[in-house]
């Protein structure tokens, strides 16, 4: 069984705030999805292991690439909270 | 001349345009004037991009100066795409259908839309709706409301893609593209009576895709017939540096068995298990039969691993976005909202942003990805998927396509599934396994449901039902010629 505790637990590492009520519903929903997904318990996997497609380990070269003063503008303005051409955030070090 | 949108398909448009019979600016006209008429009730079009005539009347300049030169035009010159809410276009707000994106405007161009509109002179009309972030079956997780359907609209139009699917089904962009991530262009191009596919893992770049699950997503068309998805995805597929999970020609070489017409193989026992609907079972059987007397061979298969197909899906789905869904953090780009402290903000913003879909897998993920729990579900589950992966490779060593329905049922009632998640994930029964596999899969539509209890004005409307092929990994083209064969076309 979810408990609610459970469900503080998951939205404190995932940051993310829940009403009450909505704790309550969703220890209800992750319980009868867990329930439904338990079936992977009984797959046949045997000595089958995770492993990727068949493209694999792609490098390229870390290149700089020049980037337009419009085009940064673009990504600043995009930005909740601004200064200059800083992020602002709250305070980290009290 | 009066354009036709029901029945205009990329090629009759080309043919026009280059014939000079109507200019782009016309047919774009033509598709404004539609998405004014229609879009209020259908809410398929979140967005209508406010520079589609300068779009068109440079596709015109650009098809009479090639037309001067004696050069061959693109045959997606002019053409009108309406684009899902996920795929990034240069300046134009792109949301996810998420409170989170509301105002993010992208900063760049996704390849697939480089491809469309630099490569080939394509129209991009405006952006479509779509569950949250990709997260759903009926378009019902929309932050900015549901489409209907428009063959019924009291009825989803499936999704993730339903705004897509009901745009080019209802005629307010001649095609579109949706993304893939367990069924999101095929169900809800089953569920409004188009054609979509989705192309093998790696076959169409990515970069500007919000991703939802990297190891499932692709980006597929969606259009009335599957010579035009066919255009389509020769236009946008290709190798691209900026997505390392793209191929090369050379990564698949699929050889087809069949030598005159592909061989059909169908996983009776799997479909056993979908609790299909008998609409959908009487399409099934007909399409059989209409591929039997085209002299295409039908041999039973086995998958037995399916069996496990939507657990292992699901676990790896919540995993992943609890993942890709991290980004958002109220610092970088999209909503902001205050909380006492800077970690406090990240709460707050992400409590106003997602919606609760979006919030139910991220905790999901989180649990299925926390210590203790990691070797129990996501290990497991990605082992899962390669014994599901090698069931399809050995049945292709006696079939060239597996046939199964779409979806087990034509289209629901909005709301019907909204306060069962469970219910809502087993839709997904039939489409999940291409994205486990990486295989192409194609959603043709090809037959129709009866509607129960009609009111006596829309007596003799029918639902669109799809059927669903899986070819080999790079065989899309074998799913083309096949899906001709069984369309039923405009």
């Amino acid at each position: 069984m979810i408990s609610k505790k459970d469900i503080e637990n998951l939205a404190n590492l995932a940051r993310i705030r829940l009403s009450d009520d909505e704790k309550e519903g969703l220890a209800k929903d992750v319980d009868s999805i867990m329930a439904y997904v338990d079936q992977i318990k009984s797959a046949p996997i045997g000595e089958f292991k995770p492993q990727a497609g068949a493209v694999k380990n792609v490098m390229r070269e870390d290149v700089a690439v020049q980037t337009s003063i419009k085009d940064r503008e673009r990504i600043l303005d995009e930005v909740p909270k601004r200064e200059g051409d800083f992020v602002a955030v709250k305070k980290i070090l009290a | 001349m009066k354009i036709d949108l029901l029945t205009l398909t990329i090629s009759k448009a080309h043919e026009s345009l280059v014939k000079g019979e109507f200019t782009t600016v016309d047919l774009a006209k033509a598709y404004l004037d539609e998405i004014k008429k229609k879009n209020k009730e259908l809410h398929a079009c979140l967005e209508v991009y406010d520079d589609v005539l300068d779009q068109a009347k440079m596709a015109d300049k650009a098809i009479a100066a090639l037309k001067k030169e004696k050069k061959e035009i693109p045959m997606l010159m002019g053409i009108p795409f309406a684009i899902k809410d996920n795929i990034l276009v240069k300046g134009e707000t792109a949301s996810s259908a998420s409170k989170i994106l509301e105002n993010y405007k992208a900063t760049y161009d996704a390849t697939v839309i480089k491809k469309l509109q630099q490569e080939n002179g394509a129209v991009l009309i405006g952006r479509t709706n779509m569950d949250e972030f990709a997260m759903g079956g009926s378009t019902e997780n929309s932050a900015y409301g549901v489409t209907k359907n428009p063959h019924d609209t009291s009825r989803v139009p499936g999704g993730t893609s339903g705004g897509s699917a009901a745009a080019v089904a209802s005629g307010m962009a001649l095609v579109a593209l949706g993304s893939d991530t367990g069924g999101s262009i095929r169900q809800p191009s089953s569920f409004c009576g188009v054609v979509g596919l989705k192309p093998t893992y790696g076959a169409v770049s990515r970069y500007g895709l919000m991703a939802a699950v990297s190891s499932f997503d692709q980006i597929g068309p969606i259009a009335k017939t599957v010579g035009e998805a066919e255009i389509i995805f020769n236009a946008i597929n290709g190798k691209d540096v900026n997505d390392s999970t793209t191929f090369n020609r050379e990564t698949y070489k699929p050889k087809r068995i069949g030598k005159k017409k592909p061989i059909i193989g169908i996983p009776r026992s799997f479909l056993g298990l979908g609790g299909i609907a008998e609409s959908v079972k009487k399409v099934f059987e007909e399409t059989e039969k209409k591929f039997k007397s085209m002299g295409y061979e039908i041999k039973n298969i086995e998958l037995p691993a399916n069996a496990y197909a939507l657990p292992v899906y699901y676990i790896i789905n919540f995993a992943e976005i609890s993942s890709n869904m991290a980004r958002f953090d109220g610092v970088k780009y999209g909503l902001h909202a205050d909380g006492n402290n800077s970690i406090d903000d990240y709460f707050a913003s992400r409590a106003a942003g997602f919606g609760s879909e979006v919030r139910r897998r991220i905790l999901l993920g989180t649990y299925v990805l926390s210590s203790g729990y990691y070797d129990a579900y996501y290990y497991r589950a990605n082992a899962a998927r390669r014994l599901i992966t090698n069931d399809f490779i050995k049945a292709f060593e006696s079939v060239d396509i597996v046939l199964t329905p779409t979806a087990p049922s034509p289209a629901f009632k909005i709301g019907e599934k909204t306060a069962d998640p469970v219910a809502m994930y087993l839709e997904d029964i039939f489409t999940v396994t291409a994205n486990l596999t990486g295989l192409p899969a194609l959603s043709v539509p090809a037959g129709f449901a009866e509607i129960d209890g009609l009111p006596a004005g829309q007596a003799g409307k029918k639902l669109p039902i799809g059927m669903q092929l899986t070819a080999r990994h790079g065989d899309e083209a074998t799913l083309f010629s096949a899906g001709k064969d069984i369309e039923i076309g405009v």
